[in-house]
């Protein structure tokens, strides 16, 4: 305990330290294993490292992992050759997150999609289901069945966490709304298997259903084609997938790895850096839905009335959506 | 006429063989460098360096190694008695299993009789797998190569089922068991200098490499000096002798692959127990087919096999550092040289062997008609 303290006040005081020489901070980014070309979430923090670099001259280095014990070696190595901050991708990093920064209390380290408990840490999470609300209001309303559908990548709590929150919206819009739920499976490859992922927006389909939202990465791109096959509506995930079929995706529930990433870089470039945990949801812009061209003539200006309320109701606090991950539970 | 110029002194069979392999692996490599921007010299030195000249990247090496000892030798006790056991990964993957049973459920045992317990049931494990297709292809000929690689498909759905419905905790993310208890864990290497009073770098190297290494030594006793392993090299020689002399050949078969299921199981303590103190999703990363790269190339000996895990590990250290320090090169370009090295030494091996073959036959006859 006393140990812990010391370390938090040294960190502290280092930190405060770093403020001085803010303009001078050595940027890192460690992938998970998808890549920074994934299309998705990797490339996410890609994009937003690539901004920052783009807008402030900083270079960041970067580097992909090839197997499980490359995670503490590259964080180790970014560490001891004086970068910082230093930003692990994914829930699997935190057990070589939290080693490494013991290790190197001097050094900022961030995280996304997990809490790690360090006085050197920033944990960066997201409010996934403020986001899916509101999708699952817009889905409700455009469809004339009352019935949606969810496929969710890899079952895991986070992606329950989407769910419980597109069911929360979809009931809001509609108390009779019918939602079906499938996951594509249980292990990683889950997050790359778009033949799956259409055959059970099909399934859906057949059910009934006129809108089908995805939260399962590659997978996903076999659910929006499925969905501009049978003349239905799909719901893209994670980045702007509008585009991908302009008229079939109704909308894209945006989360901005992006913006956690610059904000991250910026932050420690300011010598604001703050360990701990950020949730972002609609309040702090961390999660959104997407308007643009592709998808104008499917918002009708009904639904976007009762979205942006519900936006505002959420962050005031009037609406509180529920979070799967606090109690393993969804009660809509 | 080719088939007597390929017959090799066994000195230029060991060594002039594989340096030429390796030395044509790095010259294809090198031209895809340039062709990248890059100066393949100065990639080679950061490679080398990476492996070579830290005690970190000492550790890292000898790490990966050990994996490619465990599985070079699975393959080559195999090999031996003729048998093609393409199924190591996923006898090292079940092997898994038997680790975490060791670690998470005799956890209240003192740290000796864990890793005890570890080698044993990571042993059974892996020898337990290649039971079904050892017996498929004794009793029944069922050819061992697409029943082995069956088995690792078999081995990784098995897995996953099992992580994501009873050994993963509650709530939990990833599909993996909790971490191990500290004592429960095999020791590092830095931990046991450490005792003495010495310091070693960081580094995810520990106590397997011993083991790894006196599984070489091991198998070379029993692949060489004892009556089972006679008769093993007959049935790889000659099947058809090792019946008419007697030997019982169903029954040699099973346990040469047994052998190499326990020995490929070997890998599971290095990565379960030695470096992820935790089962994960997919911890035998293709160890086990590199180890049959690593078990030809070292020509089924002990000493070679060992001498070759170093080459790949110091291939897979170098690489991760060479991907590191230059962002140009990506994860994977430095898969690409692995995987030449692998097709030079491994598939390829013959394509030079009768040019060689013939050079040296060309020698030794010159040689002979001056003494004449």
């Amino acid at each position: 305990m006393l140990t812990r303290t010391i370390i938090a006040i040294t960190a502290t005081a280092l930190m405060a330290g770093a403020a001085i020489a803010a303009d001078k901070i050595k940027p890192a980014v460690v992938y998970d294993l998808g890549g920074k070309n994934d299309k998705s979430f990797n490339q996410g923090v890609f994009d937003g490292a690539t901004k920052f670099q783009k807008e402030t001259g900083i270079k960041f280095r970067d580097f992909e992992i090839q197997n499980d014990s490359q995670r503490e070696q590259a964080l180790r190595n970014f560490a001891s050759k004086g970068f910082s901050p230093i930003l692990a991708v994914g829930f699997s990093q935190a057990q070589a997150v939290a080693k490494i920064a013991d290790e190197f209390p001097k050094t900022q380290f961030g995280i996304i999609d997990m809490v790690v408990d360090k006085p050197n840490v920033a944990s960066i999470v997201f409010k996934e289901h403020e986001g899916s609300f509101l999708v699952g209001m817009l889905a409700e309303m455009a469809a004339k069945s009352g019935k949606v559908g969810f496929v969710g990548g890899m079952d895991i709590p986070l992606i329950r966490r989407f769910a419980c929150g597109y069911v929360g919206g979809a009931k809001a819009a509609n108390p009779k709304a019918e939602v079906f739920q499938n996951m594509t499976g249980t292990t990683g490859a889950a997050w790359n298997d778009p033949v799956k992922g259409g055959e059970l927006a099909k399934a859906q389909f057949a059910q009934g259903a006129d809108v089908v939202y995805h939260a399962a990465g590659g997978t996903g791109v076999g659910v929006l084609q499925a969905a501009a096959d049978a003349k239905k509506l799909g719901i893209g995930v994670d980045s702007n997938q509008n585009g991908m079929h302009p008229g079939s995706v109704l909308t894209s529930m945006l989360k901005r790895v992006d913006v956690a990433a610059y904000t991250l870089f910026d932050a420690a470039k300011n010598g604001k850096f703050k360990a701990g945990v950020q949730a972002l949801g609609l309040a702090e812009g961390g999660v959104g839905w997407a308007l643009d061209k592709n998808n104008k003539a499917l918002i009708t200006s009904e639904m976007q009335k009762a979205v942006d309320t519900a936006t505002a109701d959420i962050k005031s606090g009037k609406i509180v959506v529920h979070d799967y991950m606090s109690d393993s539970k969804c009660p809509y | 006429m080719s088939a007597r110029a390929a017959e090799l002194p066994w000195w230029a069979d060991a060594l002039v063989m594989p340096v030429l392999n390796l030395a044509l692996a790095f010259l294809v490599s090198g031209g895809v460098l340039l062709a990248l921007g890059e100066d393949p010299i100065e990639c080679v030195q950061i490679m080398f360096n990476g492996a070579f000249s830290s005690g970190s990247g000492i550790g890292y090496t000898l790490f990966y190694a050990t994996n490619f000892i465990f599985t070079g030798l699975a393959f080559a006790v195999a090999f031996h008695a003729g048998l093609f056991n393409i199924g190591v990964e996923g006898q090292a993957y079940i092997a898994g299993l038997g680790v975490a049973l060791a670690s998470l459920y005799f956890e209240f045992l003192p740290a000796p009789v864990i890793i005890l317990l570890a080698i044993v049931f990571s042993a059974a494990f892996g020898a337990a797998w290649a039971f079904i297709p050892a017996y498929l292809q004794a009793k029944r000929g069922s050819h061992l190569v697409i029943t082995t690689i069956m088995f690792n498909f078999i081995a990784t759905a098995l897995m996953a089922f099992l992580l994501v419905n009873f050994l993963k905790p509650d709530g939990d993310m990833a599909p993996e068991t909790r971490t191990f208890a500290e004592h429960a864990r095999m020791p590092l290497l830095q931990d046991v200098f450490g005792w003495f009073g010495l310091t070693m770098a960081q580094s995810p190297l520990n106590l397997s490499f011993v083991w790894a290494l006196i599984c070489a030594a091991a198998v070379s006793l029993l692949v060489w000096r004892t009556r089972l392993g006679y008769e093993l090299r007959t049935l790889g020689a000659s099947p058809d002798a090792a019946v008419y002399a007697g030997m019982p050949v169903t029954r040699l078969t099973v346990i040469a692959l047994m052998i190499s299921g326990a020995l490929g199981g070997f890998l599971a303590l290095n990565e379960v127990m030695g470096s992820q103190n935790r089962l994960t999703l997919e911890f035998s990363g293709g160890y086990g087919f590199v180890g049959i790269a690593v078990a030809l190339m070292g020509r089924s000996r002990s000493i070679g096999i060992i001498l070759a895990a170093i080459l790949f590990g110091a291939l897979y250290q170098g690489g991760a550092e060479l991907a590191f320090d230059k962002p140009n090169i990506t994860r994977d370009m430095v898969v690409l040289v692995q995987g030449l090295v692998i097709l030079m030494a491994g598939a390829l091996e013959h394509m030079l062997r009768p040019t060689v073959g013939r050079l040296f036959a060309g020698c030794s006859t010159t040689a002979t008609a001056q003494e004449a």
